[in-house]
């Protein structure tokens, strides 16, 4: 986009002003840098620029197609509500747990030798299980821990009563556990290059100067990772929030998250014509979203400061 | 900037503590030696600096003296206290590191307060001593700078600035100057030099380049295999070194074929005074430096392979009829007098010089 941008106006424009203003206009003209970038701007506007103005302005619509605040009222009512705030309590809950024990694993991790067989065999298998979910992850989950679950039936070999397995089809308890399955390594690989920058001189520094363990993780250490700390942790939201297919497939009992809600607008053989209801739902997830966004881009300003770019 | 009456070895004067490193001993996994059974003592005020190749032992010297290794054996004694075993962050020492190692979400003013911060000194203290300290390295203006924003030799600057606001009792540079290019370097270590004097701390410089151990310290001490092979001040150990190790690693030396006779090592005709620690009656190899050597007219013993200038001085290489390669130090007039293919005489000047085994 740099690229594109005009040259500020030059406060003392010289005898040869006339160069500059040339080179600004060869600026303009399309280069081979800028063709190699067609493609993902294609992609971009097919995929994610086109269904938000299909969202956004179905939003805006009714049933009959006509501009209308209906569709964006039906989000006020209790069930949808609901299922927004727990929603945004699932997504928070499995952010900030992932995000913790994601950084502190991460942290284990760096400190093992830089290209031993540990680092590489931790990051490759947490590269595979971040991107496991969806059915064959809620599948894995019902076989170990659902009604007649492995792991269950082992434990009853041990004496041990692990319950009904009911809990494992309840947002606040099995999607939470099975969520976490995927957030924490997706924390471990987002968050290891930051730890993996903290250099070994910031500590010894702090020690030399008097500090303790704690003065350098306070001090030091923390301030420097807090920016790709938040920054991780929102991500780990924006995936909890948006993620669909892992809860569809344990959850089969009403529609406890927006995205479940937004799924029965479309499919609902009950009600019909609720297409732009499910819109109006995307659109307060976009909303969602862009708030996180914005946060990110206040923390990621205020970090700037210091950080070399 | 008062000073104390304390006389060392190496004659300075300062407010700074004695340091006592003895037989210490480091034993990595595998069975490394790091050190093995060093001793160094430093006299109060004294800015020594440890010269090695890599590997020697000298960067883990200093790290015992920090805290941020142990030893295996041996003690650590600074001001009469023993540290051996007492934490980093209260052994009360200054570091500068060899690079990167300020805090980069701090501001060149932070940084040099955080020490005293942790001393629980007060804002306007904090803020004068900092203000004090940036003027010292002469970075007044760059206090409000992150990292970032400066370059290398400004970086070690705050460094140095940062490690000298806590008043330590013992300034350890880790080779500060290694990562900086060769302008910035020499300006910076004549500047390290400076305020040393001025603040009179006693310092351990831990260097693998040779000239600036032999430009800034009192003493320089070179170390092989985790071992103090000579201590001594800069013009004795280039002049005098007491083994081969430390008369190849310091300065140019030519390495030529004599015998050694009562008098001394004969070569070239001439008669070279033996150092103390020489090889005894017999065929030998001189140690040689290129300034120790001179050319003259006469029947010739050595012809001219290359000149060149350096500078200050130029350089003759010849190859003697014996077969050594002598590098002989001339003044600038001299080097267009001599042509690769002549022939000429080299004569020792008669500066002591060690005599090996060969």
């Amino acid at each position: 986009m740099a690229e594109l941008a005009s040259p500020a106006p030059s406060p003392d424009p010289g005898p040869g002003a006339g160069r500059p203003r040339r080179r600004a206009l060869g600026r303009l003209r399309p280069s081979g840098a800028l063709a190699g970038l067609v493609p993902f701007f294609v992609y971009t506007t097919i995929f994610l620029i086109i269904p938000t103005l299909v969202v956004v302005v179905g939003a805006f619509l009714g049933p009959d197609g006509r501009p209308s605040l209906g569709s964006l009222a039906a989000l006020g009512q209790p069930g949808f509500l609901k299922a927004l705030t727990q929603s945004i309590l699932l997504s928070a809950a499995t952010a900030i747990g992932g995000a913790v024990v994601g950084a502190l694993l991460a942290y284990a991790v760096s400190t093992a030798p830089k290209d031993g067989l540990l680092k590489r065999f931790v990051t490759s298998v947490c590269g595979v299980l971040a991107q496991f979910g969806g059915v064959a992850l809620a599948f894995a989950f019902m076989a170990s821990f659902g009604l007649g679950g492995l792991l269950v039936g082992w434990a009853k070999v041990v004496g041990l009563d692990l319950g009904s397995g009911i809990w494992l089809y309840q947002w606040d308890k099995g999607l939470m556990l099975v969520y976490l399955y995927f957030q924490i390594p997706l924390m471990l690989i987002v968050f290891l290059p930051a730890v993996e920058g903290l250099r070994p001189q910031w500590r010894e520094a702090s020690e030399t100067l008097g500090g303790t363990t704690w003065t350098y993780w306070r001090r030091v250490a923390g301030p420097i990772l807090m920016p790709p700390f938040v920054g991780a942790t929102l991500l780990l939201f924006t995936n909890a929030f948006s993620a669909y297919a892992t809860a569809a497939a344990l959850v089969s009992q009403g529609s406890p998250l927006v995205p479940l809600q937004i799924a029965s607008t479309f499919s609902s053989e009950v009600i019909l014509g609720q297409e732009n209801v499910g819109k109006a739902m995307a659109f307060s997830m976009v909303v969602v979203v862009a708030i996180v966004m914005a946060l990110y881009t206040w923390i990621d300003k205020r970090a700037s400061r210091w950080m070399q770019r | 900037m008062t000073t104390t009456a304390a006389s060392s070895p190496g004659g300075v004067t300062g407010p700074g503590v004695a340091v006592e490193l003895t037989e210490l001993t480091r034993v990595y996994a595998g069975g490394v030696r790091a050190l093995d059974g060093l001793t160094l003592h430093m006299a109060p005020g004294e800015f020594i600096a440890l010269l090695g190749p890599s590997g020697c032992g000298k960067t883990t010297a200093l790290r015992c003296l920090a805290g941020l290794e142990d030893p295996d054996s041996g003690s650590v004694v600074v001001g009469g206290r023993d540290l051996t075993h007492v934490p980093t962050n209260k052994r009360d020492m200054g570091m500068v590191f060899q690079a990167y190692s300020l805090f980069p979400h701090m501001t060149a003013r932070q940084n040099v307060e955080f020490g005293l911060e942790l001393r629980k000194q007060d804002k306007a203290t904090r803020a004068k001593r900092a203000a004090d300290m940036l003027d010292l390295v002469g970075l007044s203006k760059q206090a409000d700078r992150f990292a970032h924003q400066m370059s290398g030799g400004q970086q070690q600057r705050v460094a140095l600035a940062r490690a000298l606001a806590i008043e330590p009792q013992v300034l350890l540079l880790d080779e500060p100057l290694s990562a900086l290019d060769a302008k910035v370097r020499t300006q910076l270590r004549d500047e390290i030099r400076r305020i040393q004097l001025e603040v009179g701390t006693t310092t351990l410089f831990v260097t693998h380049d040779q000239e600036e151990a032999l430009a800034v310290a009192d003493r320089v001490g070179v170390m092989n295999a985790g071992r103090l092979e000579q201590l001594a001040a800069p013009a004795e150990l280039y002049s005098a070194p007491v083994s081969e190790f430390v008369a190849d690693f310091v300065g140019v030396t030519n390495r030529v074929r004599a015998e050694v006779g009562d008098d001394g090592a004969h070569v070239w005709g001439g008669v070279v005074p033996l150092l103390p620690g020489s090889a005894g009656r017999g065929a030998a190899v001189l140690l040689v430096r290129p300034e120790a050597v001179v050319i003259e007219g006469g029947e010739a013993n050595a012809t001219v392979v290359s000149s060149s200038f350096l500078g200050g001085h130029g350089k003759v290489v010849t190859t003697t009829d014996d077969g050594d390669r002598v590098v002989v130090q001339v003044s600038n007039a001299e080097v267009t007098a001599h042509a690769p293919g002549d022939r000429v005489r080299l004569r020792p000047r008669g500066d002591r010089a060690l005599a090996v085994a060969p």
